[in-house]
């Protein structure tokens, strides 16, 4: 039998080239292109009085420069709305040159094109451009005050508000025996992948054919809003991504301007042109997210048993919305966690300020909503004397009440419905891998030796795979080689070795004979996306689905070339087989080769298949009505809806007496995202996903001040983990099958990311006995929240209104 | 306005490269753009992400705060130098294939010179010297969690003669 490969933890099959600096990025692409650079603005909000470029004409390499008013068509349009929402009253975009208003700092505002960087960079030095600077609106406080407005036509600040209500949720909460209020906040953070964004360019002009390069997250929609935008049919267009140096979600968005600006300069110009986006232009020019600000009202009785939640929610999306409201609408959904809230509403606001835009990053709105709904049921746990992990118990939906219908609608427009999980088997196996009932012990043992530990816990549920489709494409050569293609692309989720290991084991090939192309248009050309948690359900399952039909061909072909009943044939080792003969087999290289029956042969192998090579079946034609030559097949995988993994996750901390230093001491994680391709993959995507939780709850934060400057916008100053920052992460899986689709499998990419907030908050609440309600936490803002709970002003019971998000970062 | 252009010769790999660029030309660049070692990468132009670590004269350093004409005749070493002697995979390499050390890899070249240059003059360390070797590079996909667990791996590689037991 050939080995079974779903499931193995094999080694990636990317990697041989990725270590040896063999990988192909974007900046590594088109040696001889033209550099491009930006001008980009240094107000977050100013009216642009004019451009003035004398001084940059007589730089040596300047190719060309253009502002707005060389863009014509649909160029010089806004970019685009990509998720248009009913709830979306207010879309605004940018145009992809400032088009006489800049809105945050880092907007563009002239392209440069040189012989290369540096020289490009000499010239947007000297390009000098006249502002008048307006008020800024920076924060949520302001955007609500909307004293002063982001875009002129829309008076409240307000792109979107939406509500969304199962039973009535304000009358539950006023009957209900217990009642809480909180006010939960977290702030901005950003995907910042390694690899910032990239575009390479060249046209062909005797073949009026344009191939893109770029560093995205989605190469066949890239394609059709280029060829929409550039006015070109889309079989003139081809996009590439090349080895991606991670995304995290940011690299989803598309087109951004530099993605429509750089092709059409290549074909203005008829040169190869390259933009690359350096670090500072990352943190000011692509995207942000996270910044939201919550009230949970919440009813219950004395067991803690929720009766009804009241939240109401307001959401930072900057400066524009080309992403729509997918974050907060995910939060809104996503908050209800493994939980049964009795009656639910839920409303949110989404506003405009003078800041970077909002996209998703990894977790999209589910780290806030998980924050929301997990510092809830500590409070509850708190108020009531009753053990945290008790509370969550008494809420959970129980297995045998899947699949579980919130009543909601989710971000794919479908219903909220829980597919599978088994929450109860979880939250055992967590308490047991962090040894929470023996945890009180502990604690008594390091407070004798005056030390301060706590511990906290977290659970969230994540819809992962959400359509509409990924397809696949794969074929077996006449030298038995299998080559899949998918659409989606990858940024270091493994799909090489994935999706290889998906076909090897349908079609019974080893997986040394198969090669997987992803997100290159001339291979495939329909697909969504990779974001969402949803390329090995999507892309996975149409991979099983194609392969399986190519296996369905091999068989039929081989059941006539070895007279054999298709019923008895099996594939092994990359050859058709009579079950229990093994003598009679046939490679299924050959059986490519019949399977296109040919006129001219090129070799032995496809000479098999001429007219005269073997006798012909005269009372048909040789390829019948509903089959097509070739060994090879396309299928679709399109879901109802969206599948539910699950997770939870435990901490232990210490934190400082003294200096309020925060330590994770352990970290734990159950996880369960059904069947698993690849294990050593998913704990792999578990790993970075914690180190980013606990980045954005100990250290990330983008720190705008009132006039919309980014203050931190480097790595020097915006802290991310390094390798002591993480602890080592313990991990359990559990593994409940998806019923949604064929491989059983659930999304496992933003998992691990999910509770961190929340799982960090718990803990360090646990370790001092106070509350913490905004994330993230530094030793600074700890040391003044032990001031303050010292002295009798419970941080939890603050005025809202006393603290302004937009000044708070004092480091 | 013509910049003036230097000769710059450097031992890359063990092979004499050289290419005339500007004074301001930084070794990152004049690596990946005019000798094309596209292996080396540039996560933040200011120091501080370590993807750009280069070994010169064995010494790991930061190529994008070096400029090239600074390091002229020096012994520069890349990732695509980390090969093992007959063209395979190195150990450092070899490590980060088994322990699955990366994930998109962008970070990885940096993360490879940083660990060979370190091994080389501590070849036994204990799981808290090998986090504390890495702890000048940023990597924002692995959690560093595979990363340590190869540094340890390529220690035992290297010890065993740079082959896998």
């Amino acid at each position: 039998m050939t080995t079974k490969l779903f499931g193995e933890p094999i080694p990636r099959r990317e990697d041989p080239r990725l270590v040896s600096g063999a990988g192909r990025y974007l900046d590594d692409l088109g040696p001889d292109a033209l550099a491009v650079a930006f001008v980009r603005s240094p107000h977050a909000h100013a009216r642009i009085i004019d451009i003035d470029v004398t001084d940059a004409l007589d730089v040596d390499g300047l190719v060309a420069i253009y502002t707005y008013e060389d863009l014509a068509g649909r160029v010089a349009e806004p970019l685009p709305v990509l998720i248009p929402h009913p709830a979306l009253h207010a879309p605004r975009t940018a145009h992809p040159l400032a088009n006489g208003v800049v809105r945050h700092v880092g907007e563009a505002v002239a392209m440069v094109v040189a012989t290369d960087r540096y020289v490009a960079e000499d010239v947007c030095d000297r390009i000098r451009v006249g502002y008048r600077p307006l008020p800024a609106v920076v924060g949520i406080d302001a955007a609500c005050a909307a004293t002063h407005r982001v875009h002129e036509d829309v008076p409240d600040n307000t792109a979107a508000r939406l509500v969304q209500e199962v039973g009535d949720a304000p009358a539950a909460i006023a009957a209900a025996p217990y009642r809480l209020e909180l006010e939960l906040e977290i702030e901005r953070s950003a995907s910042m992948p390694m690899e910032g964004r990239g575009v390479y360019a060249r046209w062909d002009a005797a073949d009026r054919s344009l191939r893109v390069y770029s560093s995205t997250q989605t190469s066949t929609s890239l394609r059709f809003a280029l060829a929409t935008k550039l006015e070109l049919p889309v079989d003139r267009v081809e996009v590439v991504t090349p080895d991606v140096g991670g995304g995290f979600g940011v690299k989803i968005v598309h087109p951004w301007p530099e993605e429509v600006l750089v092709p059409w300069a290549a074909i203005r110009l008829g040169r190869e042109l390259r933009w690359t986006e350096d670090r500072r232009e990352h943190f000011v020019a692509s995207a942000h997210e996270r910044g939201q600000r919550h009230r949970v009202r919440v009813g219950f009785d004395a067991d803690g048993r929720l009766r009804g939640l009241d939240v109401t929610f307001w959401h930072d999306n900057g400066a524009y919305t080309p992403y729509g409201i997918i974050v907060p609408v995910i939060t809104a959904t996503q908050l209800l966690g493994p939980y049964r809230p009795g009656a639910y509403r839920v409303e949110f606001a989404s506003l405009y300020t003078n800041t970077v835009q909002v996209t998703p990053y990894r977790g999209a709105g589910r780290p806030q909503g998980v924050y929301a709904m997990e510092r809830t049921m500590d409070a509850i746990a708190q108020q009531l004397g009753i053990d945290r992990a008790t509370v969550r118990e008494r809420n959970f939906i129980q297995p045998e009440q899947m699949p579980y219908d919130h009543g909601m609608i989710f971000q794919d427009g479908r219903p909220l419905i829980y597919d599978s999980g088994d929450y109860p088997a979880a939250m055992a196996m967590l308490k047991e891998l962090v040894g929470w009932d023996d945890f009180a012990a502990y604690r008594e043992r390091a407070r004798a030796a005056g030390r301060r530990v706590g511990i906290g816990l977290a659970c969230y549920v994540e819809g992962t795979g959400v359509g509409p489709y990924e397809g696949a494409h794969v074929r077996v050569e006449t030298t038995g080689q299998v080559v899949v293609a998918t659409g989606l692309t990858s940024q270091g989720q493994g799909h090489e070795t994935v999706f290889a290991q998906v076909a090897a084991d349908a079609l019974g090939v080893p997986i040394d004979d198969v090669t997987v192309v992803t997100g290159d248009t001339r291979r495939f050309k329909y697909a969504v996306g990779t974001f969402a948690s949803r390329a090995a359900v999507m892309s996975g399952s149409a991979v099983a689905l194609a392969a399986g039909k190519v296996r369905d061909k091999a068989v039929r072909i081989a059941a006539e070339a070895l007279e054999a009943d298709p019923g008895d044939l099996e594939i092994v080792d990359g050859a058709v087989q009579v079950k229990g003969d093994p003598a009679a087999r046939i490679a299924l290289g050959t059986v490519a080769a019949l399977a296109n029956p040919l006129r001219y042969s090129f070799d032995a192998q496809t000479a098999l298949a001429t007219q005269f090579a073997k006798a012909a079946r005269v009372d048909r034609p040789p390829v019948a009505d509903d089959d097509e030559p070739g060994l090879e097949a396309t299928d679709y995988y399109s879901p109802i809806r969206s599948t539910f993994a699950y997770g939870m996750h435990a901490a232990i901390v210490e934190t400082d007496p003294e200096t309020a230093d925060i330590r994770v001491l352990r970290y734990c994680v159950v996880h369960d995202c059904g069947n698993l391709i690849n294990p050593r993959i998913v704990a792999g995507q578990v790993h970075g996903g914690v180190a980013q939780g606990i980045g954005g709850a100990l250290y990330e934060r983008l720190a705008y001040d009132r006039d919309g400057q980014l203050l931190n916008a480097s790595f020097m100053d915006f802290l991310m983990p390094y390798a002591s920052e993480v602890p080592a992460i313990e991990i359990a899986h559990l593994q409940t099958p998806s019923p949604l689709n064929p491989l059983g499998v659930k999304g496992a990419g933003e998992a691990g990311v999910i509770p961190g907030s929340a799982v960090l908050a718990s803990a360090i609440e646990d370790a001092e006995g106070f509350r913490i309600s905004r994330m993230p936490i530094s030793p600074s803002e700890l040391w003044e929240l032990r001031q303050r709970h010292a002295t009798g002003a419970s941080p939890a019971d603050r005025d809202p209104a006393d603290r302004d998000p937009v000044d708070r970062e004092g480091s | 306005m013509t910049e003036v252009r230097h000769d710059v010769r450097l031992r890359v790999n063990g092979v004499e490269r050289s290419a005339a660029a500007p004074a301001r030309r930084l070794l990152s660049d004049f690596l990946r753009h005019d000798l094309r070692l596209t292996g080396t990468h540039v996560g933040c132009e200011h120091g501080v992400c370590g993807a750009c670590t280069v070994l010169v004269d064995g010494r790991p350093m930061r190529s994008c705060l070096l400029f090239a004409v600074s390091v002229d005749g020096a012994e520069i070493t890349t990732v695509e130098g980390c090969r093992s002697g007959d063209g395979g995979l190195g150990p450092v390499q070899q490590a980060f294939l088994e322990c699955h050390g990366l994930q998109c890899g962008f970070c990885t070249p940096g993360f490879i010179t940083t660990i060979t240059a370190y091994l080389a003059e501590h070849p036994d360390p204990t799981e808290e010297e090998a986090r504390e070797a890495i702890g000048g590079n940023l990597c924002r996909c692995t959690g560093y969690v595979n990363i340590v667990a190869s540094v340890l791996r390529a220690a035992e590689l290297i010890r065993s003669g740079g082959r896998p037991a």
